[in-house]
């Protein structure tokens, strides 16, 4: 498949996907709406009357008729402007280019040691079927499924941070001793490393190895299943059996033939696991004091934050569209036969 | 690009310090000398206490970088810790003050050696816009000072650059002490003023990310979030000069997080932590732990009478007879704070608020009150909690189905979310049987009863009505203490409270908060937030 080709086939998935974001918009705006609460009397403070809580409605704009604030809502919107969240006090677009960037850190980089050890351990069990290395990768998967993320966490942080004292105090992304680094991904390492600061790099990265290993050990699991199911799969079809009567040798047989057919499942896997993970890494977050996304969320919610729920939502939509195109592409690469248009 | 500013200000050897804390080979009470870091579980919003939505937690900034007219005094406690004094009003940026000859104003004098942090000097004129500005902008603020019978902008006048007078609506003693508290702020308005707009008069966008004070710390950083940043004001006038150069304030959600962080030594307090933490990290070593109740604060069970049952005396004494309050004290409070069951008598002894209401577990005596009542064989209602203090509401409510089961009254447990408990307990008042936890910021039984017990009020979540309460909250809420007939009329209060009881008292809690042994200067203020301008670390 060419470039042209490609690129036309982006465009058009964008085109797609924008019916898909005008859906999530309405249908955000509308479940906002219809949640029980009042932000208005919530935000009004602990002893405001009914003509402050009146008076704050009307500056929120909540007076105004449904299709009205639809309508103001979808201008901001078309300017880039997310409005402002009532509960953290900030433009939720400067809320979302903060926090997102904390979160798909952790989520990344926890995802890159999941699959640095989940991918080579699922094709280690799947040629040794039976054999301790199999049996040690269920144990490690169902452990992984079972124990709820803060509790990980916090048993983590129990043993390397409070017996061991090897870990840094979980404060979030940087101890206090150090200033962020300037902006450039959003990722504190990166950043560091970026403007030659390796001090700063390194104790970014140490802050970040305990909520990483949390969220790995909990992807582990799906993954490490998923590569496992996938080459029994493949190792038992019918050209692996040709290979091997064709005398190929063992490394070529799993290496190219099985791996490559079953890395398909393994990679819509990473992109399921890749979204729950950054929802659901917001009880981690809390623990280790993570300033991501997720408890930005939750927060939100719970107080009935229109605007900051809303951009959320968005983000995260646009976020899957551009995922799963990015998925979609990387098919097209390890399989030829599987055509976009398909 | 000074990426390390923050530590070469601190000295050098710090620096030896900070790589050391990758490694943990030194517990971060190595931190800098002059610096101390602290964690609280919640989110600061706004760096101006008069925007709207501006949280409780944000409250410390108009506390920590502004100074206000007059201020509380300071008192040890039995303990040992330090409290804000009720009794004691201070000057801060005014020199001394007092009612006019005619009686109808209070006159200001302002010290002339007060500074804002940009150097302008503090003047009448800033006074009077700082005021103007929290009785207009509404919401709370307002709120609170008409509280003290500020209302009007008409009432605050200028006399010249070092006077300034307050025109009274009435003579009340609350006026004075509300002025103290964290509201009525002094804000630079020279500065203010040049980043207002015409939408915008009072500068509430600038003024919410760049506080204009002359308060003891400035703020070095604020990450939305993340972290404050306090830096000491060298020039600060209204107070000895604080011990800290730095404080760094870390915002760490979860509480297992803090206890380990203060028990570690890499914060050196970690505030407002829930009572469980309190009584098991209490004689841990280097770590201390203080606890202070909260005053005219009490967590109470209301008994809305707009609900048929309830609407009978007889019905609310017999609940204030089944609850199981020893159970429930041990299991939601851990036993701390001051409990408010078994008073000796039915008449006060004084007016001391709150005091123990005289009731006691005693489900023979709660069988025969319901008995008695118009509803002999029991009913069935509803107990509703707040989700979002669930670590304390929900084993109360359980604990209080069971009693209340014993004397035929069938209760279901129903959650609601913190986003709608407001609403539905306080601006609705539509809860048949809940928890209520008000407290009053100004320290006077008769400022509660006026939140509490007066019908309409937004504290009232019983909609509770007794014409002779109304009558005597409005003859003592303004008056002197010392005045004829005010304790007489204080104690009747708490007497038909006593009778009625539309509010089962359960108990008075306190303000936990767990501190390395080498800080010194922690302080309670009533407005249950953290004041870091004591702070000294050894």
């Amino acid at each position: 498949m060419g470039g042209f080709v490609r690129g036309r086939m982006i465009a058009r998935r964008i085109i797609q996907a924008l019916p898909v974001l005008f859906g999530v918009v309405l249908v955000t705006f509308l479940l906002t709406r219809a949640l029980p609460g009042d932000p208005a009397a919530y935000f009004a403070g602990p002893a405001a009357d009914a003509k402050s809580i009146a008076q704050i409605r009307e500056s929120l704009g909540l007076d105004r008729p449904l299709p009205e604030q639809f309508w103001l809502y979808l201008k901001d919107l078309a300017t880039g402007d997310l409005g402002v969240s009532i509960s953290t006090g900030q433009p939720v677009m400067a809320e979302l280019a903060r926090r997102l960037p904390a979160s798909l850190e952790l989520t990344l980089g926890a995802l890159l040691i999941s699959l640095a050890i989940a991918v080579p351990m699922g094709v280690l069990a799947a040629t040794r079927p039976g054999r301790p290395i199999d049996h040690f990768c269920r144990i490690l998967a169902t452990a992984g499924v079972s124990l709820p993320t803060f509790f990980t966490g916090l048993a983590l942080l129990f043993i390397f941070y409070y017996l061991l004292g090897w870990a840094p105090a979980p404060i979030g992304r940087l101890d206090f001793a150090y200033l962020p680094p300037d902006p450039v991904t959003g990722f504190y390492v990166i950043d560091a490393l970026l403007a030659g600061d390796t001090e700063t790099a390194v104790a970014a990265f140490s802050q970040l190895i305990l909520p990483m290993a949390t969220l790995a050990l909990f992807t582990l699991a799906p993954i490490t299943r998923m590569t496992r199911g996938a080459m029994l799969q493949a190792l038992g079809s019918d050209f692996i059996r040709t290979a091997k009567a064709a005398g190929l040798s063992r490394r070529k047989i799993i290496g190219r033939y099985a791996f490559q057919n079953a890395m398909l499942p393994v990679v819509t896997t990473l992109g399921m696991v890749f979204s729950f993970t950054l929802g659901a890494n917001v009880l981690v977050e809390k623990v280790f004091a993570w300033p991501g996304i997720g408890s930005f969320a939750v927060e939100a919610l719970v107080v009935s934050d229109y605007a900051a729920v809303q951009g959320f939502v968005l983000s995260m939509a646009l976020l899957f569209v551009c995922l799963n195109l990015a998925i979609d592409i990387l098919y097209t690469l390890i399989d030829p036969r599987v055509s976009i248009d398909g | 690009m000074e990426r390390r500013t923050f530590l070469k200000a601190a000295g050098a050897a710090t620096l030896g310090a900070s790589s050391l804390s990758l490694l943990k080979a030194l517990p971060a009470s190595a931190a800098p000398s002059g610096v101390a870091v602290v964690a609280i579980s919640e989110t600061i919003n706004s760096l101006d206490i008069h925007r709207s939505g501006t949280n409780r937690p944000s409250y410390q900034i108009a506390v920590n970088c502004y100074d206000r007219l007059v201020a509380f005094g300071t008192k040890t406690m039995p303990d040992g810790s330090l409290s804000y004094d009720y009794s004691k009003i201070v000057p801060d940026l005014a020199a001394s003050w007092g009612p006019s000859a005619d009686g109808k104003s209070l006159i200001f004098k302002l010290r002339d050696d007060a500074r804002f942090w940009d150097g302008a000097p503090v003047t009448a004129a800033d006074v009077k816009w700082s005021l103007d500005r929290a009785v207009t902008l509404g919401g709370f603020p307002a709120v609170q000072l008409k509280a003290g019978s500020l209302e009007k902008t008409e009432q605050f006048v200028v006399i010249d650059d070092l006077t300034f007078r307050i025109d009274l609506i009435r003579e009340s003693k609350l006026t004075i002490p509300d002025l103290a508290v964290p509201v009525p702020m002094i804000i630079n308005s020279k500065l203010a003023l040049q980043h207002a707009t015409p939408d915008d008069p009072w500068a509430t966008e600038y003024l919410h990310r760049n506080p204009a004070g002359s308060g003891a710390f400035k703020i070095a950083r604020w990450d939305p979030g993340q972290q404050i940043v306090y830096e000491r004001n060298d020039a600060w006038t209204s107070g000895k000069l604080p011990g800290v150069k730095r404080v760094v304030v870390r915002e760490v959600p979860s509480q297992a997080t803090n206890r380990a962080l203060v028990e570690k030594g890499d914060v050196q307090l970690a505030f407002g932590i829930p009572d469980k933490d309190a009584s098991e990290l209490a004689g841990k070593p280097g770590v201390k732990v203080v606890s202070t109740p909260i005053e005219n604060c009490m967590y109470c069970i209301g008994l809305n009478v707009n609900f048929e049952p309830l609407k009978d005396v007889k019905v609310r004494q017999a609940i204030a007879h089944a609850v199981p309050y020893a159970d429930i004290f041990k299991v939601a409070a851990y036993n701390k704070g001051a409990p408010m069951w078994g008073g000796p008598s039915a008449t006060p002894a004084n007016i001391a608020w709150p005091q123990p209401f005289p009731y006691d577990t005693d489900y023979d005596k709660a069988k025969e009150l319901m008995a008695a009542s118009s509803m002999p064989g029991g009913f069935e209602t509803t107990i509703s909690i707040d989700l979002s203090q669930s670590n304390w509401m929900e084993p109360t409510a359980l604990l209080l189905q069971e009693g209340l089961a014993k004397i035929g009254i069938k209760t279901v447990v129903d959650k609601i979310p913190g986003a709608n408990w407001r609403t539905a307990s306080l601006v609705e008042k539509r809860l048949p049987i809940h928890l209520e936890t008000f407290g009053g910021w100004l320290n006077y039984a008769d400022y509660y009863f006026f939140w509490a017990y007066v019908k309409g009020h937004l504290f009232n979540s019983s909609n509770y009505y007794n014409a002779e309460i109304e009558t005597l909250v409005d003859e003592t809420l303004h008056a002197e203490t010392d005045s004829p007939g005010y304790e007489a009329k204080i104690k009747r209060m708490i007497e038909i409270a006593f009778h009625d009881v539309p509010r089962i008292p359960i108990w008075q809690p306190t303000l936990n908060s767990a501190m390395s042994t080498k800080l010194a200067g922690y302080e309670y203020w009533f407005h249950r937030q953290l004041d870091v301008r004591k702070f000294d670390v050894s």
